[in-house]
């Protein structure tokens, strides 16, 4: 099973499959951001939480419908389908592959952005640690969304109304993890409740993902 | 190996074919044959579980069953030699040392699978076929875009190779590939007029 990972970051790495991407649209979002609000230090450190998750959310959205569609196109999902690898397992190992080359680059770049938004130092981990915890959930829910939208043309759009809806909770969740990480306030609870979606994502998604799949195959 | 009792299968809420019967045993091979939008692949698809069947039994074990489609799965990014390792990977076997030489892709190696020709690319997704080592085989129109040459190349690992060892092919093709095997014309099977409208419409 760990074939189909290895794959899929290499052919992430070689075929520009979203990882360049997501953190150049990343940087693009959090740079635009003082332009159109003004450069006033202490507006930018107040909604600096929420600017980064919104930017981390929107550029791990941009790869998504990437994860099942190229391997639908070339015919590797029927014939994964038939192979001894459930698709429960290649459901989760893709939404892995999406977010080691989406959401843990996002994650690690995050805090030098966060310097552009003048983002409270002590805010930094919690940023990092709200991003690490929360970003899974993301990888898991798009590639649901993925599996729903895989042999629809054009379905980015789709996807993209289909998946943010759930991505709310996730974003509430990490965009107020952070902000009391720069109050100097207790974000645990915060923080485990993300952990909670992430692990109720990990548990559920993969079994809706291959079901998805499965129909979208017949 | 392979037994298939009075199935019936659709595509689109179509039924196409109905009450196919057959059984293949150890080294026997099957040719199924029909014109375009027969249900060929339909039927092979059924075979291969990627869709159910809407009536009858299809009696084989899942895990001795391998497919090969028109699209061959093959990744533009990945080398000739990649592509191939990642399929034994998946398969948990070893890509054999003789598979280059035997579908002529030796010199090919280490060429990204994006540079190859479209008879080159299908001389790779048959080598597949290879490397995973099923012992049942479910081929539709296998040998499009290879030249003669290559097509007696696939013809005679089928033959002495794979059948020789005991395994089991069905195979979807309009053209005589050299298999000495039984020929199924499945317009007797035909639920429908066809439509003239190809399977691969449905794809």
């Amino acid at each position: 099973m760990i074939a189909l990972l290895k794959r899929d970051l290499k052919l992430a790495m070689r075929a520009g499959g979203g990882f360049g991407l997501a953190l150049v649209f990343f940087l693009i979002v959090v740079v635009l951001v003082p332009f159109g609000v003004g450069p006033e230090a202490a507006m930018l450190s107040r909604i600096a939480p929420g600017i980064l998750w919104v930017a981390a959310l929107l550029a791990a959205l941009l790869s998504l419908d990437r994860i099942f569609a190229l391997d639908f196109e070339d015919g590797s999902l029927a014939l994964l389908a038939t192979a001894p690898i459930p698709l429960e397992a290649v459901g989760l190992l893709k939404a892995l592959a999406h977010w080691l080359t989406t959401g843990l680059p996002l994650t690690l770049i995050a805090p030098v952005l966060g310097l552009l938004l003048h983002l409270e130092p002590q805010a930094n981990g919690h940023l990092v640690l709200s991003l690490l915890i929360g970003t899974p959930a993301l990888s898991m829910i798009g590639s649901f969304g993925a599996a729903l939208i895989v042999g629809v043309k054009r379905g980015g759009l789709l996807l993209s109304l289909l998946v943010l809806p759930f991505y709310v909770p996730t974003l509430i969740f990490g965009a107020e993890a952070v902000r009391r990480g720069g109050q100097g306030l207790e974000a645990q609870g915060a923080l485990m409740l993300l952990g909670g979606i992430t692990l109720a994502c990990i548990a559920l998604l993969p079994f809706a993902t291959a079901a998805a799949l499965r129909i979208t195959l017949r | 190996m392979l037994e298939v009792r009075d199935l019936t299968c659709e595509r689109g809420g179509q039924i196409l074919l109905s009450g196919v019967s057959f059984s293949l045993g150890a080294g026997e091979a099957l040719i199924l044959q029909g014109p375009n939008g027969v249900g060929k692949t339909s039927l092979l698809r059924t075979l291969a579980g990627l869709q159910p069947a809407v009536s009858g039994e299809v009696i084989h074990a899942p895990e001795t069953v391998a497919y090969a489609s028109h699209a061959d799965g093959v990744k533009a990014a990945l080398t000739v030699a990649e592509n191939l390792a990642f399929w034994a990977d998946v398969y948990g076997q070893d890509v054999p040392r003789d598979v280059f030489e035997q579908f002529d892709l030796a010199d090919l190696k280490s060429r990204m699978a994006g540079t190859l020709s479209a008879g080159q690319k299908r001389r790779l997704g048959l080598a597949r076929i290879a490397v995973m080592n099923r012992a049942i085989l479910f081929l539709d129109e296998p040998t499009v875009s290879l030249d003669g040459f290559s097509t007696k190349r696939f013809a005679a690992y089928l033959r002495d190779v794979h059948l020789s060892n005991g395994g089991v092919a069905v195979i979807a093709t309009h053209v005589d590939i050299g298999i000495d095997a039984p020929v199924l014309d499945l317009t007797a099977y035909q639920t429908q007029t066809a439509s003239g409208q190809s399977d691969e419409a449905f794809l």
